[in-house]
């Protein structure tokens, strides 16, 4: 007997009892959809927040003043006042794994243009933010050093600001009122998107950190709110957070007892989070999908089992009429993996509509690959395979003459 | 000759009790013949048909099929002896559920020699033609009578052209009628040469035979 043939004798009898067929193959369709859905859906949040990472800055490397030590206490991170501007151009004239550096000073409040207003956040940086967080201007121009040196009232709009205050008229060398203060619109942000942790980074305001500073905050001081820097290369960071630190320990004149005044935080950690959270979410829907797998694998057991000894007349007499035990044995083995093939095929088809959905859903990226449709193929198969043997053999065991007997 | 046994002896064994079902038969079946094998149950003419159908092995003896000695085949070579030499025909006619007459009659051409599907649908096409059922080709087994069935079954039979055809209680399930007309056929068949072996408690089928064997306690008599 060949194999075409025994396929189609097996999809034949499953045809006969089609509810039955589907209902046993439900275990696997679910399974195999849940794998499916899982991998393509795993992929894609990955590849979002991969994307999400590197849209705010490649290398990208931050530091933020510490907490201040008043007599024994600990005041919150960020009490300190001793980060400055002055220590990140230190840091970048002196460590040459720093390629660009801009400090960040945040203020935020109203801003208005006619009858439209907006509350967003304003970001005082310098020139070299654009590199800083590889952020060009999509039209108009950046601020300069000039309007840095002499605090200029200008600033640049993200995307979102943009469209909400200006609604469609041009912004160019228009004045906002940023609490209460005039400022010229030179520039326009290209489109961000949202950062890893879903925050718009279109949502923004960007100005010179002087200004910032004197004319939102009203501050004489020029302590900053983070410094932001830029690495060469990813493999220089423990090497450059180490002469980074040394030399804000030398600036800050720090002695040996003395804890650190800043903290220096890099994406590595977020990436490192979000990898372990999407293993862990991935491993927990495999473990689910694999048990739905045996489940649904153990119902073609129990039916391949009611079906052998239901048709243990017809087998009797397929012995009878030059059926080999081999011969009954692939049958039965072919009907199982029929099952659980079909439930595979039709999970997958289940599983690319569930991941669209989502992808849909969530903004992502469709990610399925063929070699997960392989898996889940190879794997449907061989659940009918180990699940079906047993009935299988069973068939192939029974006695003609018994069988051919049997009510 | 196409049947020889030999001292054929067989034994059932049912919880620790042995029951002789054969004892040391000695029989010889020429081809074209026409055979009744009748007794009361119990007097083991069904384990003869099934050792003669190669579904059993004997404990003892001997069992010449065509000159070959078979009762120490191993299943898979029992298994083609079945499929090309002998067709079998059973009371309850053991066709296929939910399958038509023609599918029906093509089963056994799957366990032998490869053939095309358009040569084993002519196949059993025309053996159905031949028993007279030309017109139930696509019929199931429930649309169709006793009678018919039993013509499906025959057809079956003789689907690979088996030198013998075993039938046990053929007519046991049909009405004088039916009956009559299925031995009417198997006389036909008888006549073309085909040997054939039934078994049956009635002696007015039996009357059918150009040879009659009567069983009793395992032995012929």
């Amino acid at each position: 007997m060949t194999g075409l043939i025994t396929i189609r004798i097996a999809m034949r009898a499953l045809v006969r009892n089609k509810t039955r067929s589907l209902l046993t193959a439900l275990g696997i369709i679910i399974g195999i959809a849940a794998v499916i859905a899982v991998v393509a859906v795993g992929q894609g949040a990955s590849v979002t927040m991969r994307n999400q990472i590197s849209s705010m800055g490649n290398n990208l490397l931050m530091i933020f003043p510490g907490s201040q030590r008043t007599g024994g206490f600990h005041g919150g991170a960020g009490t300190q006042q001793t980060l400055t501007a002055e220590d990140g151009e230190a840091i970048l004239r002196e460590c040459p794994m720093v390629q660009a550096m801009s400090p960040m000073v945040r203020a935020g409040g109203q801003c208005i243009y006619r009858e439209n207003d907006w509350a967003t956040s304003v970001q005082g940086v310098n020139v070299q933010y654009q590199e800083v967080r590889s952020w060009d201007v999509a039209s108009g121009s950046f601020f300069t050093d000039s309007d840095l040196r002499s605090a200029a009232r200008v600033c640049v709009l993200g995307q979102t600001v943009a469209e909400n205050l200006f609604q469609g008229e041009d912004p160019l060398n228009k004045t906002i009122r940023i609490k209460n203060m005039p400022f010229r619109v030179v520039g326009v942000m290209t489109k961000k998107g949202s950062a890893a942790w879903g925050q718009d980074q279109d949502d923004t305001i960007i100005a010179p950190w002087t200004t910032v500073r004197r004319v939102l905050q009203n501050s004489p001081f020029n302590n900053v709110n983070q410094l932001m820097m830029s690495l060469v290369s990813m493999d220089a960071l423990p090497a450059a957070k180490d002469e980074i630190s040394k030399i804000l320990r030398q600036r800050h004149r720090l002695n040996q007892t003395t804890d650190d005044d800043f903290t220096i935080t890099d994406m590595t950690e977020v990436t490192q989070m979000i990898t372990q959270v999407s293993s862990l979410m991935t491993m927990l829907l495999t473990i689910i999908a694999s048990i739905s797998l045996a489940v649904g694998g153990i119902g073609i057991m129990n039916i391949m089992l009611v079906a052998v000894s239901e048709r243990t007349r017809e087998i009797g007499l397929r012995l009878a009429v030059g059926a080999r035990r081999r011969d009954i044995l692939m049958q039965f083995l072919a009907e199982a993996v029929a099952l659980s093939g079909a439930g595979g095929i039709i999970g997958i088809g289940l599983g690319i509509s569930v991941a669209n959905i989502v992808a849909k859903v969530n903004h992502w990226p469709v990610m399925i690959s063929a070699s997960a449709i392989l898996l889940a193929l190879t794997f449907s198969a061989g659940v009918g395979i180990f699940f079906g043997f047993y009935p299988a053999w069973r068939a192939a065991r029974l006695n003609p003459i018994e069988s051919l007997r049997r009510e | 000759m196409l049947i020889s046994l030999k001292e054929i002896s067989k034994v059932y064994h049912m919880e620790e009790v042995d029951v002789p079902a054969l004892r040391s038969v000695t029989a010889t079946i020429d081809t074209g013949e026409f055979v009744a094998i009748m007794g009361h149950s119990g007097s083991g003419k069904s384990t003869l048909l099934n050792l003669l159908g190669c579904l059993d092995r004997p404990d003892s003896g001997t069992y010449l099929l065509d000159d070959k000695e078979v009762s120490r085949l191993s299943s898979d070579d029992l298994a083609r002896i079945r499929n090309q030499k002998i067709g079998f025909v059973f009371q309850n006619f053991n066709l296929l559920a939910r399958t038509s007459a023609l599918e029906n009659v093509e089963l056994p051409l799957y366990y032998g020699p490869k053939i095309s599907a358009a040569e084993r649908q002519e196949r059993a096409r025309s053996l159905l033609t031949r028993v007279g059922l030309e017109n139930r080709l696509g019929h199931h087994p429930g649309q169709l009578s006793g009678g018919q069935q039993q013509r499906v079954a025959i057809a079956r039979a003789l689907v690979n052209q088996p030198p013998l055809i075993l039938a046990d209680e053929p007519t046991g399930n049909l009405d004088s009628r039916s009956a009559d007309d299925i031995m009417a056929l198997f006389q036909e068949l008888n006549r073309e040469g085909i040997t054939i072996v039934m078994v049956t408690h009635e002696p007015d089928i039996a009357r059918y035979a150009k040879r009659v064997i009567q069983m009793k306690d395992g032995q012929i008599v």
